[in-house]
């Protein structure tokens, strides 16, 4: 048993307070088990959009977990209302307990009101995986896409979100940017609660 | 600084699934490339049946006039040689860092399936860097 004392007897395990977990994961496990998958769903569809979207739906159910989680361990419990608060919770938090670092930026989209971008010179969980040519812009940064999507549908936030690679001049490697687009109430209400 | 000339990779079964060839010397033609993993694969199998020595595990050097080849085998059985000039330092511990990549860009990716030729990009990559003969120095250290 871990920890040196008298422990209080919990007779219910609800009561238990919930614990910090192990905070470093071995990266090598969670490429194998992503690469699984990644085959896994490989087989089970017929076309590569068809893919992205079952990466995004297991990414999802990542999110509303997390989402859950961190409120409670971060912030107390706290919900966030305003668009810039989730965006920066997602962008710092979630991103800190999941991937060990905060986000690289994030960036409002100059073309259009609702959109919004996160931007990493290369996602975690694309750190080992390289793209056949023939599968065009496929990114198996959709994982990632449907954390993101999880999060902000459960806080209340709709949103599509999706990721892209961005070629970058001199690097070999392209960037990655999580594209943000909010659904129209979401920026009705946050005009209104700008007055 | 001594050259590497190329480097191979053959699977379980002798097939070739990797080579690169690094400078002007020794080019060779698919075909001819293939052919030199297969007789590679049989020496090494065949060495291991020669040896005098029970539990040998096959060549793991062969010196010539112009060039020295170097082999290391994994568990699974997966062959790593490079071909290069006489005297070259550090090549063991150049084909033990090539395993390591080959264990993180080739094994992990969920397009690479066992056994088949390498086509992963990173994999390039990494192992450009690791050839240019001033990283390998370092390797030696």
């Amino acid at each position: 048993m871990i920890g040196v004392g008298k422990m209080k007897q919990y007779s219910n395990v609800l009561d238990k307070p919930l614990s910090k977990g192990k905070q470093e994961v071995s990266l090598s496990a969670f490429a194998f088990l992503f690469s699984e998958l990644v085959q896994y769903n490989q087989t089970q569809v017929d076309n590569i959009a068809e893919l992205e979207r079952r990466l995004e739906d297991a990414g999802y159910a990542v999110g509303s977990r997390v989402l859950e989680l961190l409120c409670n361990r971060e912030k107390g419990n706290r919900r966030e209302t305003r668009l810039l608060g989730i965006l920066s919770f997602v962008h710092s938090t979630v991103w800190k307990v999941l991937f060990g670092k905060v986000a690289d930026s994030l960036e409002k989209g100059t073309e259009h009101e609702d959109e919004y971008m996160i931007s990493e010179k290369e996602l975690l969980v694309n750190r080992f995986i390289s793209i056949p040519k023939d599968m065009g812009t496929f990114n198996c940064g959709a994982f990632v896409a449907g954390i993101v999507k999880g999060v902000l549908d459960n806080a209340g936030f709709p949103a599509v979100v999706t990721a892209h690679f961005v070629p970058i001049e001199g690097q070999q490697r392209p960037r990655t940017t999580i594209l943000i687009k909010f659904a129209d109430e979401v920026l009705k209400r946050e005009a209104r609660l700008s007055q | 600084m001594a050259a590497i000339y190329s480097l191979y990779i053959i699977n379980k079964s002798g097939g070739l699934i990797f080579y690169k060839d690094c400078g002007t010397k020794g080019r060779m033609d698919t075909n001819d490339c293939l052919r030199v993993a297969s007789l590679w694969h049989s020496m090494h199998a065949i060495s291991q049946q020669l040896s005098p020595v029970n539990g040998c595990s096959g060549i793991e050097l062969l010196q010539a006039d112009t060039f020295d080849l170097h082999c290391f085998q994994s568990l699974p059985g997966t062959k790593f040689f490079v071909v290069c000039e006489p005297g070259t330092p550090h090549m063991e511990s150049l084909l033990r860092y090539i395993y390591e990549l080959y264990t993180d860009y080739v094994l992990k990716n969920p397009f690479y399936e066992i056994e088949m030729p390498i086509r992963c990009e990173l994999f390039d990559i990494n192992l450009t860097q690791a050839v240019q003969s001033d990283r390998v120095a370092l390797l030696g250290r």
